[in-house]
């Protein structure tokens, strides 16, 4: 791997930039690999890097069927924090924000992680409670959070509309300061850079089509390039994971649904935070080209088409326009969705399964890009040593028969 | 957006329905009768297809009936709409009322 560096950008700038490397090579598929993963979005290749990295792997594939990063990995508004509820899930989630914060470093790639703060805005009492109760639960946990008023978020967010006069008035807010946004592409892509440096094959136009299993072991699978036999397969295809389980003869307690974001027109300067409300249900930053990025929820109903329905825009928009009246003469620019898989407790799933040697990593919902570092290292740990790392452990397929659900929905103000 | 055939009012804007989850879910006769598994499929598991599906709306700003739809998950179609229960009661199954209200909980 050519190392990035102000030295190389130089010496390329000599050369017109002609000489630069692929990013990582498009190798044919081998007959058998040590670990296959299907899906290369970014949680598919933080695994096999860490796999090759952590865990000494050096024979793993990554399967996907279109290119990388194109399924939620590129679709997504990029907020990152660690501020949930639960422990299981704020230690998840930590372990992950503390992994972003030496990312860039670590694979040699610019992730762009901008660490500019992430506001959940509160505007009722019971709003207010919930927050007090999730920053003191944070705090226990080591997790930097605070309680702001009105007056401190006005002055932080010149153009936000505190009035008390607002449909749904601002009360206050919870901030996490080392929470906020990455580039989302750059994440794929540096994953990517990097595991293949390790060794790792990236195999892109390579769809699974099903999964071998033989006396209850997963053996292989069968791909639109042909058959590959693994050890171990780990599957992270996100909104497809049903379809996936359903190759296996599994079950999955996990619903896709569409989930939409659009982006305006790139506008100077407004905006240098995150914020998000869960009770009118926006959540918006400002890209570093200038772009307002804005997501809303998910469509209700369960969708594969990645695209939602307008009545959905329409009421993040008006979530925007009642927070940041300015905006409302700003013009969107384009919108997309992605299909993001629910799980009823908004938590993940990153377990073994019934069958042997086919692990998943699925169920991240609405809200997995944050993760994508430590989901890729805990499930590498999962598939390396046949067993979940402490920090997944309660995140199995098994804990919707015992009952130990993680109940992140609402607690967690919105679910992104 | 979608146009939602009602049985009873015929096609009107997606906004006035709200949606119910898979239809055909049962609610187990003996609850107590099950294993854990068992019940964790009941609540939690759903067959999530990529393609047709089986699912349940409600007319909530009509005339507020529940109803079932075939519905393409990829291409959003939809293949037909029909009333629940016997024909012609109007009245849906009274456990696809609670399979739809356990999941909205
Ligand atoms: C609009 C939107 C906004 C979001 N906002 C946020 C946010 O602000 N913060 C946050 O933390 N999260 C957010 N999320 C969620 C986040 O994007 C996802 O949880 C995360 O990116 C999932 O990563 P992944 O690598 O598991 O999935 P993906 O990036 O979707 O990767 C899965 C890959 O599997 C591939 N695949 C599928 N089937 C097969 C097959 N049969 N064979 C081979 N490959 C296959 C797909 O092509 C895809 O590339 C948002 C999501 C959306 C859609
Ligand atoms: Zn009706």
């Amino acid at each position: 791997m050519k190392r990035y560096s102000g030295l190389a950008l130089l010496r390329n700038a000599l050369d017109y930039n002609r000489n630069w490397p692929p990013a990582w090579r498009s190798p044919e598929p081998k007959k058998s690999y040590d670990a296959i993963i299907v899906g290369g979005g970014g949680h598919g290749l933080a695994t096999a890097y860490y796999l090759a990295r952590e865990h000494g792997f050096g024979n793993v594939a990554v399967l996907e069927k279109g290119w990388i990063g194109g399924g939620n990995t590129g679709r997504n508004t990029s907020i990152v924090r660690s501020n949930y509820l639960w422990t299981e899930a704020s230690l998840l989630y930590e372990k992950s924000l503390k992994l972003w914060e030496g990312l860039s470093r670590e694979l040699n790639y610019n992730v762009m992680f901008s660490q500019r703060g992430v506001y959940n805005l509160g505007h009722s009492l019971q709003d207010m409670r919930d927050i007090e109760r999730r920053v003191n639960a944070n705090r226990l946990n080591g997790i930097d959070a605070e309680v702001l008023g009105p007056a401190e978020i006005q002055k932080a967010i010149p153009c936000i509309n505190t009035s008390p006069g607002a449909r749904y008035p601002i009360l206050g807010a919870s901030l996490q300061r080392r929470g906020g946004v990455a580039r989302h592409d750059a994440v794929a892509w540096g994953f990517a850079r990097a595991a293949d440096a390790l060794g790792v094959d990236i195999i892109e136009r390579c769809e699974v089509t099903s999964i071998e299993v033989r006396a209850g072991r997963a053996v292989g699978v069968a791909t639109t390039r042909g058959a590959i036999a693994a050890d171990r397969i780990g599957v992270v295809v996100a909104g497809n994971a049903g379809v996936l389980a359903g190759m296996a003869g599994l079950r999955l307690p996990i619903e896709s649904h569409p989930l939409q974001a659009f982006v305006s027109e790139p506008i100077r300067p407004v905006l240098d935070t995150v914020v998000m409300s869960g009770a009118v249900h926006g959540y918006i930053s400002q890209s570093d080209k200038g772009e307002l990025v804005v997501g809303a929820g998910i469509d209700a109903y369960n969708g594969y088409g990645q695209r939602g329905s307008f009545p959905v825009i329409e009421h993040a928009m008006q979530a925007i326009i009642e927070l940041f009246p300015a905006f409302s003469r700003v013009r969107m620019l384009r919108m997309w969705g992605g299909i993001v898989d629910i799980c009823p407790d908004a938590c993940p799933i990153v377990s073994k399964t019934p069958v042997e040697g086919l692990y998943f990593n699925c169920g991240w919902g609405t809200g997995g890009f944050k993760a994508t570092p430590g989901s890729g290292w805990v499930f590498a740990h999962t598939l390396a040593n046949d067993r979940p790392h402490d920090l997944n452990a309660p995140f199995s397929l098994d804990r919707f028969a015992s009952g130990a659900l993680i109940d992140e929905h609402g607690a967690a103000a919105v679910a992104h | 957006m979608l146009l939602i055939e009602c049985p009873w009012c015929g096609p009107r804007a997606e906004t006035e329905f709200s949606y119910g989850g898979e239809a055909g879910i049962e609610r187990p006769a003996d609850p107590y009768a099950l294993s854990d598994a068992e019940w964790a499929d009941y609540l939690f598991f759903r067959s999530n297809p990529r393609g047709a599906h089986r699912e349940l709306w409600n007319h909530a700003q009509g005339c507020r009936r529940w109803f079932g739809v075939e519905r393409d998950t990829v291409s959003y179609r939809i293949e037909k709409s029909y009333r629940l229960g016997s024909a012609g009661s109007g009245r849906p199954a009274a456990a696809q009322i609670e399979a739809s209200e356990e999941k909205r909980r």
